[in-house]
């Protein structure tokens, strides 16, 4: 055995171990150790990747003395590889870009709660990645809730303890619809590790017996992680959870946690039962149709707001909705764009989020469309962040959006049932997209209100460099780098995918 | 179709309870209410778990005079499920009712509508 | 030429302009729009005019901030000052609008709760429509009694040296879970600090810190005779129980979650019969801490390291003593002493928490 096939259980452990510790420790040097143990679980899962590249296969490693049936496992791909080193990259920037305004935002002597929550949230996202263990999944679906929760409401202001009472209600939904799913599935297969479980699964297919409880099975799990990554009918709780947390926190809810879920489901999909089953079941349907809806209504509501937050927040709703549609579309292409878009989405929402926040703070912390008038030029990075994050959710050619919605576009081609709901879907989506995202940009390069704001502040452009913490600097241009790299090199990454979902099966 | 329902009454009533803690969680406006039917759901859940890890006539998991015959016990891992379960639910109980304890402090209300109401007009208050 | 607007179509046109600088909110909600006049109504359901009770709230208003109110001084009257600051400030008028919404969300709340009963019916009956289809109760040719469990029966004593088969499964076979479950444990121990903490340090919760002392003075122990009398008797049972449990975890029902339970309430018990200041000679937030610190660092250690060695088919070298005496089983009785300390810790925090906001 390869000492590098260590590195996913190194990783999971080391970002919970880093956790453990940090609650002895200052914040300071907690926000140290987490920023060291995640560029770590970087560095560990880009070897996985290299590793798993090289190799061309999968493996399954044991977390114990014992084979499949009997202990835990974890397994590792490319997929997985790819995932986590994206996922940890997105999460490092977003802590690096965020750590001002957690200084700002978060208690004193609550600093290196926050950063506790930043690490088990980590591992709990790498152990939703790598599981091949449904119960495990479990366990780690509620960590990572709880973590949610707990970055949500760490500001402690009125809408964020609202906030987080909501989310922690449709989550905890979620959970008891996950688990009783699962316990149902235990139920008809007696098998709890994914693999053993695909093949009862395939041999109650063939008998024909326990059909309706395995169909009720399928929509179950769906519904849940749904519920829990917030799919169009169950989005009441995201517009307030994402749009009123501190910036590190947004952008890690909004991009990794509802993603790490869909992940999840993906894995159920491809791991538990198989393509052929799921198309079967028509649950593929219902997320398409939901994915549409959420399309079209996120983004309508997102134009109606005047608030910017809550116009990401919402638009939000409508890209996730793109990754359910992409799902549903039941085809490999469909699942490959949807896999593109949850990376594509995680760096471009971590990106407007950062940045902003940086326009919000040159405008006198206010987030209304007036008030950030013209802050394009009090905050020249900032702005030059949220340009390119905007474009990049529009479709912009050489961003990465574009890349995600040539996927769904050409994915759609090659299944004739959905082709015209999805290009009509995308072509109007995209048509709302540029409304509410050029409506809130010519606004930012539009001079402000005379004498709005004291000179200091004014579009001399030597504003920029003063009011951005060079954290916030490195996290913004290096988000906008990856979506240049993500828009402009996407061919290996999409080849990655496929071959990683070709070894899911 | 319901003709088989007489095998499975624990099941049944796991069922019915996951039922009634589901709708309580989702819809009633009380949060200790809400908190409430998230236990029941949960706790459905593990007597679901439960009952399917029994097996008519057999013994505790635990080993006794040295038998190790698999046939004079009961499937140990619906147990072992059930026991990590209900730490999780006691973690997010806990939370729960702390955030509640919170929302209460600061609007005097356990209502969540009320609660949503208030904090609206506290906002528009500030502006 | 350019043809003259309409003032039809210069409004809609003005209008366009304002959303599109977002001047214009269109999501408007229609019901804040309707009127409520309900305030004469209030002010006669106000009680007297109370001069002294009112300049207390006032001044308790000032020291605490109007964030918290203080209930406790006069709860039905602090309420009712409040609704008449509101009538006076004539613009907020609070409880009326409240009034008004709710009177328009009647006939809403009824199509609710109708709902809300049709869901529950329909939740049921589909699981129900599941369960007849399930395999039977208690039968022993179930899917789930397969290879799984009997390898856990057959095997599971010399593998894992336990006799409780359940343990032997949750902190052997299936390990990386219940490490899992204890993270569970500890991150909500965490969010629950975040919430409930109070930290003197700083001035935004001074105020509440003030609240919470002051309602912790009604729970202080008023040196009954009584409850001191039986709680020596009892907590040392307790503690004996609580750690005979988690002792025999392997061995018998029980295991390092119940038993920490077990201990936790002996701690809670005894601080609730002799107070902050004595419990916290022996266990405090730093004793808290470090012990947390020390179970949880061993557990991920001794766990990683059975992971790695079982990953890389290396042997363990961990000696699994004899079957059925409290020394043996390998690291299951570490592991369930530190799960032991773990929850008793968290339990013992989530009390002092919820009650005054730190140990």
């Amino acid at each position: 055995m390869s000492f590098v096939q260590n590195f996913p259980f190194f990783s999971i452990i080391l970002a919970m171990f880093s956790g453990i510790v940090s609650s002895v420790l200052k914040g300071k040097k907690a926000r140290v150790l987490s920023i060291c143990a995640i560029a770590a679980t970087m560095v560990l899962s880009a070897a996985v990747l290299a590793y798993c590249a090289a190799t061309g296969e999968s493996y399954v490693y044991w977390m114990g003395h014992f084979p499949a049936p009997w202990g835990n496992e974890i397994r590792a791909g490319v997929l997985e590889g790819l995932t986590a080193l994206l996922f940890s990259a997105i999460m490092l920037l977003s802590v690096i870009g965020g750590v001002k305004y957690t200084q700002t935002d978060v208690e004193p002597s609550k600093q290196n709660l926050f950063y506790i929550l930043i690490d088990l949230m980590l591992s709990s996202l790498l152990a939703l990645v790598y599981t091949n263990d449904l119960f495990t999944a479990y366990v780690f679906v509620e960590i990572n809730t709880i973590a949610g929760c707990g970055l949500i409401m760490i500001t402690q202001t009125g809408r964020s303890l609202t906030a987080a009472i909501r989310y922690m209600v449709m989550s905890s939904l979620g959970s008891g619809l996950f688990l009783i799913g699962l316990s149902l599935l235990y139920d008809v297969t007696g098998q709890l590790l994914m693999s053993p479980a695909q093949e009862a699964v395939g041999e109650i297919v063939e008998s024909g017996q326990y059909e309706i409880p395995l169909l009720v099975i399928v929509a179950v799990v769906s519904v849940g992680l749904a519920i829990k990554s917030g799919l169009f009918p169950f989005h009441y709780w995201i517009p307030d959870t994402y749009g009123y947390a501190t910036p590190t926190a947004s952008a890690i809810l909004s991009g990794l946690v509802s993603k790490g879920y869909i992940f999840l489901l993906i894995k159920f999909y491809y791991r538990v039962l198989s393509p052929e089953s799921v198309v079967r079941s028509h649950i593929g349907n219902v997320l398409f149709l939901f994915g549409v809806a959420g399309m079209m209504l996120g983004s309508l509501r997102a134009i109606m707001q005047t608030d910017t937050r809550k116009m990401i927040a919402y638009s939000s709703v409508a890209q996730i909705g793109y990754i359910y549609m992409g799902i549903g579309l039941g085809t490999p292409e469909g699942m490959i764009a949807a896999v593109f878009h949850i990376f594509s989405h995680g760096a471009t929402k971590a990106l407007l989020f950062l940045s902003a926040r940086g326009l919000y703070r040159v405008s006198g912390d206010r987030t209304d469309f007036l008030a950030l008038r013209g802050s394009g030029y009090r905050n020249r990075l900032a702005g030059v962040g949220f340009l390119v994050g905007s474009l990049s959710m529009v479709g912009f050619p050489m961003l990465s959006g574009f890349i995600s919605k040539l996927l769904f576009a050409t994915s759609a081609m090659a299944s004739p049932g959905k082709m015209l709901t999805t290009l009509i879907a995308l072509a109007v989506s995209t048509v709302l997209n540029a409304v509410y995202f050029l409506r809130l940009l010519t606004g930012l390069y539009r001079p402000a209100r005379s004498g709005a704001y004291d000179a200091g502040a004014g579009p001399d452009g030597a504003a920029g460099e003063r009011v951005n913490a060079p954290g916030f600097r490195v996290a913004v241009l290096c988000l906008i780098a990856f979506n240049l790299i993500l828009g402009l090199f996407s061919q290996p990454i999409v080849r990655a995918i496929t071959e990683g979902l070709a070894m899911f099966s | 179709m319901f003709g088989e329902l007489n095998l499975n009454l624990e099941e049944e009533a796991a069922m019915v309870l996951f039922g009634i803690g589901f709708t309580m969680l989702l819809l009633h406006r009380n949060l200790i209410k809400k908190i409430l039917g998230m236990n029941i759901m949960d706790t459905a859940i593990y007597l679901f778990l439960a009952a399917k890890g029994y097996i008519a006539g057999r013994q505790v998991p635990i080993l006794t005079d040295g038998v190790t015959d698999p046939a004079a016990y009961i499937n140990p891992i619906p147990s072992g499920l059930v026991l990590t379960g209900i730490v999780v639910s006691v973690s997010t109980t806990a939370l729960m009712l702390a955030l509640t304890i919170r929302l209460y402090e600061r609007y005097h209300s356990l209502d969540l509508d009320r609660i949503l109401i208030s904090m609206k007009q506290e906002e528009e208050e500030q502006l | 030429m350019s043809k003259r607007k309409s003032p039809q179509e210069l409004g809609r046109y003005l209008k366009f302009k304002r959303w599109l600088a977002g001047d214009l909110d269109l999501l408007e909600d229609v019901t804040e729009d309707a009127v409520p006049v309900a305030a004469p109504e209030i002010a006669d359901r106000l009680p007297a005019r109370d001069s002294a009770l009112e300049s207390r709230c006032r001044a308790s208003e000032e020291v605490y901030g109007p964030e918290v109110w203080p209930q406790s001084h006069a709860p039905g009257y602090a309420q009712a000052w409040r609704d008449r600051v509101a009538l006076q400030k004539g613009a907020g008028d609070a409880q009326a609008v409240l009034q008004a919404q709710e009177k328009s969300l009647g006939f809403f709340r009824a199509v609710y709760k109708i709902m809300a009963v049709l869901l529950c019916g329909a939740i049921i009956l589909v699981f129900l429509w599941t369960t007849a289809f399930l395999p039977p109760f208690g039968n022993p040719d179930n899917p789930a009694n397969n290879e799984v469990p009997a390898r856990y029966i057959r095997h599971g004593v010399e593998e894992t040296g336990a006799t409780n088969f359940v343990t032997g499964m949750i902190l052997d076979y299936r390990a990386f879970d219940t490490f899992g479950e204890s993270c569970v444990l500890f991150i909500a121990s965490c969010c629950v600090q975040v919430l409930l903490r109070v930290d003197a340090c700083d001035g935004k919760s001074a105020a509440r810190t003030r609240i919470q002392q002051e309602n912790d003075r009604l729970f202080e122990p008023k040196n009954d005779g009584i409850l001191q009398q039986t709680a020596r008797l009892l907590v040392p049972l307790i503690m004996i129980f609580g750690v005979y449990i988690i002792l025999n975890g392997h061995l018998s029902p029980g295991g390092g979650f119940s038993g920490g339970a077990v201990l936790g309430s002996g701690l809670i018990l005894y601080l609730n019969t002799f107070g902050f200041a004595k419990t916290e000679r022996f266990f405090n937030e730093r004793v808290y801490r470090r012990m947390t610190l020390c179970a949880l660092t061993f557990y991920c250690l001794a766990k990683s390291y059975s992971f790695f060695t079982g990953a890389n088919h290396l042997e363990s070298g961990i000696p699994l003593g004899t079957p059925g005496a409290i020394l043996s089983s390998g690291l299951i009785l570490p592991l369930n002493i530190c799960v032991g300390l773990v929850v008793m810790g968290t339990m013992y925090s989530f009390y002092t928490l919820f009650r005054k906001g730190g140990m």
